[in-house]
């Protein structure tokens, strides 16, 4: 047997790996690119969502970024605790206000908002828009096909019982899928700890709004009278809170002759005693 | 084959022959790759560089190695190890130079190294007995209809994002029907050469 018949495979394989992974070597020090520690250790204390509400592509990305020099408080899921964490292995200070943020649907039509003509075609909100805006008399109002439902990732945004999209607070993680999903522009990001919001965006007249929909803003002004605090104004035939100003005093709710403007009242932090007790012992009797 | 032109070459490598549509190799990636058009255009890409430089290496390893020992048995082994190499210098270099591309084409780079298209191409061009201009064009023309295949296709499937698909046949099911249709077309092209 010729014993070449074995050396010239086995070491011309040899060689050939020999030459390749030499040249691999070589170029992996040539090229070499210094990998940052500091993303990975980030990377570590993100929650790992990938939701993009960052910004980035994915967390990875996002704890490289801030390795570039990217804020460190962007990372909404998380919120302070992990731009705390952050900050340590940055070797920073905490910075951001630390408010909790979220999605809000600034629209409650859906029944209470007349239908201009029926539907039949492609399921969607995006693809109901497109034709003449959709099958809603109210142009901003919500379609309630649920498009924010199917990108949010927390399971924090559904179909109510009236047919508008409405986001559970206590999920929502602001990380904005359900803004950038939605075709009508109507879903905002507020703070968590606000209370009044106007759950309406059509900027069309008082008459031509209320003959569409029975809960619009219809610009009357009755709520930037009641407010104390100058924290709600009328822009544009709409109402909008300042956030920055109100006080969750709920007066605008009150007055508002459409109900157009929303009161989360379970959710408001009740005082102890409970002001109903101190109130009847005062001798003033109060509305619930 | 052998005296094949070179205009026949590039135009049966990329249309009649498209090598995922009408030999059936890179299937894996036209899928998985396939649901945008830009990462499908860096894929495409990313394979056209490797596939061309694997037609020049595996041409010299060929022409001075193999056939000279006899050792045709071989070849399977070390077009693999020489495709293999190519795509870990690729991936090295790129991310020097480049990070913003590697970025972009991510976990496909290592990918390509199991693409058989790529190892397809290079024992193409052994039994098509070509020299070493007509391996580079035929390894680049495949590389084009690869790239043509996966692109019209991610342009197919962005679309489909938007129909109104049968429960059963969303995702893979929907896919692979779409590509035997677009394989079907493609053999529209068989006669023309």
């Amino acid at each position: 047997m010729d014993i070449m018949k074995i050396i010239w495979p086995v070491g011309s394989l040899a060689a050939l790996g020999l030459l390749f992974g030499a040249a691999l070597a070589f170029a992996s020090q040539k090229f070499a690119v210094a990998v940052d520690s500091r993303a990975e250790a980030i990377d570590a204390v993100l929650p790992q969502a990938n939701c993009g509400g960052c910004g980035y592509p994915g967390c990875a990305n996002y704890a490289q970024a801030v390795v570039d020099g990217e804020a460190i408080d962007l990372c909404s899921v998380g919120g302070l605790p992990v731009a705390t964490e952050i900050a340590k292995i940055m070797g920073v200070e905490t910075i951001g206000s630390g408010q909790r943020m979220v999605a809000k649907v600034k629209c409650n039509g859906g029944t209470n908002c007349k239908d201009d003509f029926h539907y039949q075609g492609q399921p969607g909100c995006l693809a109901k828009s497109m034709v003449a805006g959709g099958p809603k008399a109210c142009k901003d109002g919500c379609i309630g096909d649920g498009d924010c439902v199917a990108v949010c990732k927390f399971d924090a945004i559904h179909i109510n019982d009236h047919g508008v999209a409405q986001v559970d607070a206590d999920k929502c993680v602001a990380c904005k899928m359900c803004i950038a999903a939605c075709p009508k522009g109507i879903i905002g990001l507020v703070p968590d700890s606000n209370r009044a919001h106007v759950l309406c965006s059509n900027k069309e007249r008082g008459p031509q709004v209320k003959a569409n929909c029975s809960v619009a803003c219809i610009a009357c002004g009755l709520c930037v009278k009641a407010c104390k605090f100058d924290a709600i104004h009328v822009i544009d035939n709409l109402s909008r809170v300042d956030y920055d100003k109100c006080v969750n005093c709920m007066q605008c709710t009150k007055v508002c002759p459409t109900k157009a403007i929303e009161a989360l009242i379970p959710k408001r932090r009740r005082t102890d005693p409970r002001p109903t007790d101190v109130a009847t012992e005062a001798g003033v009797s109060v509305e619930e | 084959m052998e005296n094949a032109g070179i205009m026949t070459i590039i135009i049966s490598a990329i249309l009649v022959n498209n090598f995922v549509l009408s030999r059936f190799l890179g299937i894996c990636p036209f899928l998985g790759m396939s649901k945008k058009v830009e990462t499908s255009v860096g894929m495409g890409l990313a394979v056209t560089f490797v596939m061309t430089m694997a037609g020049i290496f595996t041409y010299f390893a060929n022409q001075y190695i193999l056939i000279p020992q006899n050792m045709g048995y071989l070849k399977t082994v070390m077009f693999i190890l020489i495709i293999a190499s190519l795509v870990q210098f690729v991936e090295i270099v790129l991310k020097k130079i480049l990070p913003s591309l590697y970025q972009a084409l991510g976990v496909f780079l290592p990918l390509i190294t199991t693409n058989c298209a790529v190892l397809g191409v290079t024992l193409l061009n052994e039994q098509y007995g070509f020299n070493l201009l007509k391996s580079v064009i035929h390894s680049a023309a495949a590389a084009l209809g690869f790239t043509l295949a996966i692109v019209l296709f991610a342009f197919i499937r962005e679309q489909m994002e938007t129909s109104d698909i049968p429960e059963a046949f969303k995702g893979f099911p929907i896919a692979l029907v779409t590509a035997s249709l677009l394989s079907f077309a493609f053999l529209g092209f068989q006669g023309i050469i």
